[in-house]
């Protein structure tokens, strides 16, 4: 049987990418890839989770041995700076596109250039 | 109707695939090869107690030069998209004195607590991102509550260019004493700080780092929003 969190991981993945598959408007296909993005940084910190151990910060009390996996949490932490940066410049072209065309239907957007 | 369907239909299998490919990940075991060893050595190669921010600063400092990067030029390119001959802010309704009053004095301590994380990182949870993002929170509260505000621009431009140098010169200098870009040369060759690990003057150079990619990312993140509240003046 899968774990809760992998599936809801692969769940957050499938939404994002539903939305990015149907929705018409610029930004609900953002907020989808931003959920993709959420569901993506899940998976990756609970494949290094292991039962019982707590957070890979050596104080007292908690030794190497007591102590999850850092390099996912290392790897997440770069992957959501990238997600940010990503979605500002996604922001700024729906910004343009919208003062451009006056509309941020993907369909339409279509037709205008053609 | 079909279209949403079809998509339902793909998805399903996309993600049944997927779930067989994680059932061989059995979850909560330990799967540690380089890991353990970060966490074994990190006190001693690093003279950090947060092994997460050892790693992102430390072990695999390249990463975190390129991730600087990245959001570097997402926010020139922000800039670049949207830049205008005049541009100004264009809120009219003036925030509450409730708000006001509140932004006034929450800002301070938001500023404040952002340098705590992104000084504590080798000690705490965060570091420079976290941090850095927490400034930028502090400039967006300024940006919501008044209607005038705008950040220092010559201020804020020559403070991020500066501590993006600086990031490159300490990688610079670990080069020329230690041979590789980005060697740790207060921990690894002044043992600075060996004798009180765990506390605020310790670390090797993590807490530097960390306060320069902090400041950074907040006047960065604060120059993005800067961008994305101003409109064009039609007059």
């Amino acid at each position: 049987m899968i774990s809760v969190y992998y599936f809801g991981a692969i769940s957050l993945i499938l939404i994002g990418l539903y939305a990015v598959l149907v929705k018409k408007n610029v930004l609900k296909m953002l907020i989808g890839l931003s959920i993709m993005e959420t569901g993506v940084n899940l998976l990756l910190v609970s494949v290094g989770y292991i039962s019982g151990r707590s957070a890979p910060i050596l104080s007292e009390g908690i030794g190497p041995n007591q102590a999850v996996d850092p390099i996912p949490q290392a790897l997440v932490l770069t992957a959501i700076v990238i997600g940010v940066a990503t979605t500002a410049m996604a922001l700024s072209v729906a910004m343009i596109i919208y003062e451009r065309y006056g509309t941020l239907n993907v369909e339409e957007i279509r037709r205008l250039r053609g | 109707m079909l279209k949403r369907a079809l998509a339902i239909i793909t998805l399903l299998i996309i993600g049944y695939w997927l779930a067989q490919g994680l059932a061989g990940v059995p979850f909560g075991e330990d799967r540690m090869l380089v890991g353990q060893y970060y966490l074994d050595h990190v006190k001693e190669q690093t003279g950090a107690v947060n092994a997460v921010t050892a790693v992102v600063v430390n072990y695999r400092g390249f990463d975190t030069l390129g991730e600087v990067t990245v959001l570097f030029i997402a926010s020139t390119g922000v800039g670049a998209l949207l830049w205008r001959r005049k541009k100004e802010r264009t809120a009219k309704t003036e925030g509450s004195i409730v708000l006001t009053t509140g932004t006034r004095l929450l800002v301070p301590f938001v500023m404040l607590f952002g340098a705590y994380i992104f000084i504590h990182g080798h000690l705490t949870p965060g570091g420079g991102f976290p941090g850095g993002a927490t400034i930028a929170t502090a400039f967006l509260l300024l940006y919501m509550a008044f209607i005038v505000y705008e950040i220092p621009h010559k201020a804020f431009e020559k403070v991020e260019g500066a501590v993006g140098m600086t990031y490159v010169i300490v990688g610079l200098i670990g080069l020329a004493i230690g041979g590789y870009f980005l060697y740790d040369w207060i921990w690894q060759d002044w043992q600075w700080g060996a004798e009180n690990i765990g506390r605020l003057f310790s670390g090797g150079f993590i807490p530097v780092i960390y306060t320069i990619i902090g400041l950074k990312v907040g006047t960065e993140l604060s120059g993005i929003i800067d961008n994305m509240v101003k409109e064009e003046v039609s007059e």
